[in-house]
Order: C-alpha cells, then sequence, then structure tokens
C-alpha cells in the first residue's frame, strides 16, 4: 500500500505546476488516510533526496512541488531566454516589512522606510506577493496589508512561521501598532489568500 | 566638478532620507549609537542643496527628516538636566532608533532575496494554460488579476473615448442588463475576447457598467478571465454548471 501510494502522489506532483497541499491529494485519493499520505510524502521527500537528482520535492506553500537545484537555475535561464525575475532593494525592503509585520498599513511601512511606499505596494500587489486583508477600523479606513501564497511559493517557505528569525525583529517598529501577538499564519488563513487579490482590492 | 559627477551617481542610490543618512554615517564612520549631530545635520543640508542644484526634485520626505536632525540640533544645545537632574533621553535617539529599524530592516531583507528564489534560483515545472484548458471540466489558471483586468479595462476606454465626457442623463443600462450580454454571448462562443465585450458600448457608464457586470461574473465564479500569453489579449471563458445554465439563479443575487 504504501509503496503505490507514494507512486500515486508522485503522478499527482509531476503533472502539477502548483504546489499540492496534504488536501489535495486527499481529494485524488479518498480512501487514503491523511497520516498515510503524510508520511509517504515525507518518503518522497526522502527519495529524492537519496537519489541526487538536478530536481528535488520540496515543501513550500503549504504543499509539495517539484523544483530544480539552484546549481542548475543559470541553465534554465537560457533554455527559457529570460532574465531572472528580480525585485528591487526598495521592493524587497518593503515586502520584508510586510512578511514580518503583517498585517501592517501602509502608513506604518512608510514610517519604517521614511519613504513613500505606493507604487512599491503596486508592484508587490501586481506580482501577487502581497494582498490586501481588509479594512483597519480607523479613519479613513486605511487598507491592511500582508503576503500571500504565492510569496511562500516564490520564497521558498514552507509557511510564514518558517521566515528566518532575527531576535530583535520581535519589537521591530511596533511603537504605536499593537504587537502583533497574532501570529501570522492565523491571520492568514487560506481561504484569505487565495481570493483576497481579487476580492480584497475590490472594497 | 569630480565631486559633482560622483554625487549624481550615488544619488540615485539614496532611495530616500533613510539612506541618505545611512551613507553619511557610513562615510564618516560614525558610531550609529554616537552620532555627532552636528556634523551630520551639515552634511545632510549639503546634499539637499546639491540635489536641488542638480534639479532633482527633493521630496518631502528628505525635508522632514532635514527638520527632525535641526530640531535635534537644537536640543543638543540646550542644558540637558531637568530641573530634578534627572536625566533626559537623548534626543538623538529621535534617529538613532528609526535608524537601527532600518538597518535590521536592510538585513532581513537581504536574506529574502538570497533565498532560492523561484523563477530566478530555482524552477518549477510549467504547465501552459492552454494545455489545461484542454481537458473538459478543468481548472483553468486563474491567471490574470484585478490590476491587469483594470489596466485592459483603461486602456479600452483611452482608446475608444478619446475624450470622455460624463453626461448625467440618467441611463438605462444596469449591471443585471450586462451580465445577462455577457453570458449570452459566452453562451454563443464559449471563449470570448475581454475587448469584445465593449464593441458596442458608447457611453462611459456603458463602459463601466459592461466591467462591473464582469467583476461580478467572475467574483461569483460563473466567468473564469484567463490571459494565454503576457502579450496576448484577455479571454473569458463561461463557468456555468448545468444548473446555472438553466435558471439563472445566480445572477438575480449579482444586482444587490
Amino acid at each position: 500500500m504504501a509503496t503505490s501510494l507514494k507512486l500515486i502522489l508522485e503522478a499527482l506532483l509531476f503533472s502539477s505546476d502548483k504546489p499540492l497541499t496534504v488536501k489535495d491529494f486527499h481529494l485524488c485519493i479518498p480512501d487514503a488516510e491523511i497520516s498515510d499520505i503524510k508520511s509517504a510524502l515525507k518518503i518522497l521527500e526522502h527519495d529524492y533526496e537519496v537519489l541526487d537528482r538536478s530536481f528535488m520535492l520540496k515543501e513550500v506553500a503549504e504543499g509539495y512541488q517539484f523544483r530544480s537545484r539552484s546549481e542548475y537555475g543559470s541553465y534554465i535561464l537560457k533554455l527559457f531566454q529570460t532574465t531572472p525575475n528580480r525585485l528591487s532593494r526598495a521592493a524587497m525592503e518593503t515586502l520584508a516589512i510586510i512578511a514580518y509585520k503583517q498585517p501592517i498599513l501602509r502608513h506604518e511601512i512608510e514610517r519604517l522606510r521614511g519613504v513613500d511606499v505606493g507604487g512599491i505596494l503596486r508592484t508587490l500587489l501586481e506580482k501577487g506577493l502581497i494582498t490586501v486583508m481588509g479594512r483597519k477600523e480607523l479613519p479613513g479606513r486605511p487598507l491592511i496589508y500582508g503576503t500571500t501564497k504565492r510569496f511562500l511559493e516564490v520564497f521558498d517557505l514552507k509557511d510564514i512561521s518558517s521566515l528566518p528569525k532575527l531576535k530583535e525583529f520581535k519589537d521591530f517598529g511596533s511603537e504605536e501598532y499593537e504587537p502583533s501577538n497574532v501570529s501570522p499564519d492565523n491571520g492568514l488563513d487560506k481561504e484569505n489568500h487565495e481570493t483576497d487579490s481579487e476580492g480584497g482590492s475590490t472594497n | 566638478m569630480i565631486e559633482e559627477k560622483e554625487y549624481k551617481v550615488r544619488l540615485e542610490i539614496f532611495e530616500g532620507p533613510m539612506d541618505l543618512l545611512l551613507h553619511l554615517i557610513r562615510k564618516n564612520e560614525l558610531d550609529i549609537f554616537d552620532i555627532p549631530i552636528a556634523l551630520i545635520t551639515d552634511q545632510y543640508l549639503q546634499y539637499l542643496d546639491m540635489m536641488k542644484a542638480l534639479n532633482i526634485n527633493v521630496a518631502g520626505d528628505f525635508l522632514l527628516m532635514a527638520s527632525t536632525l535641526v530640531h535635534i540640533k537644537s536640543k543638543m544645545l540646550l542644558p540637558e538636566r531637568d530641573k530634578e537632574g534627572e536625566e533626559e533621553e537623548d534626543p538623538r535617539i529621535e534617529i538613532t532608533r528609526p535608524l537601527m529599524e532600518y538597518l535590521r530592516l536592510k538585513e532581513l531583507a537581504g536574506e529574502l532575496s538570497e533565498r532560492d528564489l523561484l523563477d530566478r534560483d530555482v524552477f518549477k515545472r510549467h504547465l501552459y494554460p492552454d494545455y489545461a484548458s484542454q481537458f473538459e471540466g478543468q481548472e483553468i489558471q486563474l491567471d490574470v488579476n484585478l490590476f491587469q483586468l483594470m489596466d485592459a479595462f483603461k486602456r479600452i476606454v483611452e482608446q475608444r473615448l478619446p475624450d470622455s465626457v460624463l453626461t448625467y442623463v440618467a441611463d438605462p443600462v444596469t449591471i443585471k442588463d450586462r451580465i445577462a450580454f455577457i453570458l449570452e454571448q459566452l453562451r454563443r462562443e464559449n471563449t470570448i475576447f475581454f475587448t469584445e465585450l465593449f464593441n458596442e458600448s458608447r457611453t462611459i457608464s456603458e463602459f463601466i457598467v459592461t466591467f462591473l457586470a464582469l467583476l461580478e461574473l467572475v467574483h461569483i465564479g460563473m466567468v473564469r478571465v484567463f490571459q494565454p500569453g503576457a502579450d496576448k489579449d484577455i479571454q473569458l471563458t463561461a463557468h456555468f454548471t448545468d444548473n446555472e445554465e438553466k435558471d439563472n439563479g445566480n445572477i438575480t443575487k449579482a444586482d444587490t
């Protein structure tokens, strides 16, 4: 059982370009136990690790995905004849603030960076890396920003709590805003992540 | 002359007042916790003058920082102690703290960009939407987001209504009408181009109402929007279940 389940999972992963979650697998193989799926995934991940191929099975964005190893990136770029997808330094800094301080308001980002971030926010929204999570009940009902699942996928993160930690960053910028006790993954349930990019910005 | 050239190059790097301040601190090899405020303020203001001389528009952010620096400088000149002899907080904390935060932020941004980034360092398998859509009932990847849709809409309005005038004549066109219109088109041809929706529209309100109708249809999941490639036209496909096709039950919900 374990072997064939593993191969079904492999086939699904092979034919998908999105990270597949345990839930996705379970929908395709309803008879399998969740725990069996999880352990089969671990075995599969390990299999590829041991095989030492040019690609591996990675746990990203709350799911699993086949990815090439970074050593081969330059060759693949030639194949697609594209320049790598880069973010400007300013965009990266803004994204870092949002990732670590979400849910966050625009003026809080601007306070930390000392400059207007309107254009950068738009770029990040367009790239699908951040999303509007809602509005804060403050005068002007400012928009609240957070990162998306796409962000996790692009930045090779299992989930938002696996962001590299810096100790001092806990008190970072929490001068006027209530310290976000809300751990980022509570604030961002899956549904939000997927629908907000359209829904959030229409209101 | 040489100096001015040097500034020109550097100024492009200064994204904001914080960057400039950090640059000055590094250039002078200063301790961030013990900034000689008079020196920094002078140099900072020199830079602003330089920017003006080079015809660079000095953003308000830079001026705000300048006023903060001058304010701190003036505070430093006043007697340091309160009447009770209590040690006052160093006025420089007003810039030290944000600078520290800014440095940490840069560090974090650096760490983020060193990760194995998708489509830069690592790659996933690519399936193309056309390929996936060959299979009946298979979800088409929603490649178009609201911004792209709005950009496309903006282009259409600009192209077709070069001098758009808003007239306040009561317009008979409702979102409900336009929803019916879009669905009608989609029933005839399974896939239509976004631009086709606006072929018969004449007034700005018709454009807008049609666009809102489309958003509503996407929202309730009856229409899917996708783009075959970055330069291709946005396309729409119907996504009805059999029930919805028979009675347009969902549509009445839409005009609330």
